[in-house]
């Protein structure tokens, strides 16, 4: 007897990927996952961190695809080797900060790397032609192919049908007749198939599986790399862009203000790297300044952590200032009125 | 059984999970590990991924009363 093929299958956490792993897994081929983590996903770091959060039930989407579909799951670490993608794609970005078609390629190619390594037959990925308007047109999927060195051997079982054949079909590891022909933005042939195999309970990501879609984010990297003049990052940068307000109230300091507990406690672990400020006279947020300010500029940062306060109506509110070094100073300051804060601070 | 410790505190999900994953691809089948975290997605992850890979779960909660940190141990299986 021969044995089964084998695939490793992208899986993001979304119904796609779930699908289409199905889909390959059903004609009997052995598939084991495949989840990077790029430090952008979506999943989890933020449920930890709000404390608004934290009673929601949490999951990790990638694992419940895994057992729904009872197959091994391998996470893999990607956020160093991932920053050359997200600062200078080689096709540019999508309608925020994502850079879709590099990212594609790139996690195919890893995925090729990890089966050539692990002696596997084959990659899946939950792709459909036309779905997405920049990463998922019929004229990028070969440029996935060849970019991430796959070729022939990346499958996409649900729209397999409208591309050329593929390895795994010539040699007859699946069936083509068996796989999909799907295409365009409409959900409803997956939500069908998702009803076939008896699916429910599925993620729907609404932009897509990572932080760099979403525009407030997206614009909080971009003025990150703005005043810093180059595009760079480190992995701190990225997560605390997901934490707190934050405001620039001059070109060369931003402040990030916790908006509860749960953002406090973790801005906490941040705060001997910063500049960081909090009332002493009334209870109020954690802001750690990033920059370098000047001492007006640290009279400012007082009054605008005074006004996220409860001591913002006050008259004065007692502010400390403690600097990496452990220097500690106390500042008396009246808190800025709101009126004072122009829209354009936030970013 | 010598049980290994991993200390993934201070780290937010999926990490504690991937270096989870890393230290189980060093053990052998039927060593254990234990891992301390802070973050308390660990509760439903790790567990999650022990049943995705095979490797047996035997204990999983808060270790203080004010649930600031969470203990995952888990026996190895058949493929580390
Ligand atoms: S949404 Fe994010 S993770 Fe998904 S393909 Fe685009 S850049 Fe990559």
């Amino acid at each position: 007897m021969t044995k089964p093929a084998k695939a490793v299958a992208l899986i993001s956490g979304g119904l796609d990927s779930l699908l289409a792993a199905k889909v390959v897994q059903q004609q009997g081929v052995h598939v084991e996952g495949i989840n990077f983590f790029t430090g952008f996903c979506v999943e989890g770091h933020t449920h930890a961190i709000r404390s608004k959060d934290r009673g929601r039930p949490k999951r990790n989407n990638a694992l419940w695809v895994a057992e729904q579909l009872g197959i091994r799951l391998h996470i893999v670490e990607v956020i160093e080797e991932y920053k050359a993608i997200v600062t200078a794609p080689r096709h540019g970005y999508g309608s925020n900060l994502n850079p879709c078609l590099d990212c594609k390629g790139f996690m195919v190619g890893k995925a090729h790397e990890w089966m050539i390594e692990h002696d596997f037959d084959f990659i899946v990925t939950g792709e459909v032609v036309g779905q997405r308007p920049k990463s998922q047109r019929r004229d990028t999927m070969p440029v996935i192919a060849r970019e991430s060195g796959a070729g022939d051997r990346l499958l996409r079982p649900l729209c397999a049908r409208l591309l050329p054949e593929t390895l795994p079909e010539r040699e007859g590891w699946v069936d083509r007749q068996l796989l999909h022909d799907f295409s365009g933005r409409s959900r409803k042939p997956q939500m069908a198939l998702a009803a076939e195999f008896g699916f429910a309970d599925y993620a729907q990501p609404a932009g897509g599986c990572c932080f760099l879609t979403d525009e407030n984010y997206a614009r909080k990297l971009g003025d990150l790399w703005q005043m810093r003049g180059e595009r760079s990052y480190e992995f701190d940068d990225i997560m605390l862009l997901k934490v707190g307000r934050h405001l620039r109230p001059r070109p060369h300091f931003k402040l990030i203000v916790a908006r509860d507990d749960g953002e406090n406690n973790f801005l906490m672990g941040y705060r001997r790297q910063f500049v960081h400020l909090n009332a002493t006279s009334h209870p109020g947020p954690l802001a750690l300044l990033d920059g370098e300010p000047a001492a007006a500029d640290l009279e400012l940062a007082a009054r605008l952590t005074a006004r996220f306060g409860q001591g913002r109506e006050a008259e004065s509110v007692e502010v400390e200032i403690v600097h990496p070094g452990g220097e500690r100073q106390l500042r008396t300051v009246r808190p800025l009125p709101a009126e004072e804060i122009p829209a354009y601070w936030y970013l | 059984m010598n049980r290994q410790r991993l200390d993934a505190r201070h780290l937010l999900c999926p990490m504690p999970v991937i270096r989870t994953q890393e230290r189980v691809a060093r053990l052998a089948p039927g060593e254990e590990l234990e891992v301390l975290a802070t973050d308390p997605g660990v509760l439903a992850d790790i567990p999650a991924w022990c049943r995705v890979n095979g490797h047996l779960v035997l204990e999983a909660g808060p270790v203080d009363a004010a649930e600031r940190e969470f203990r995952v141990c888990l026996r190895v299986g058949p493929n580390p």
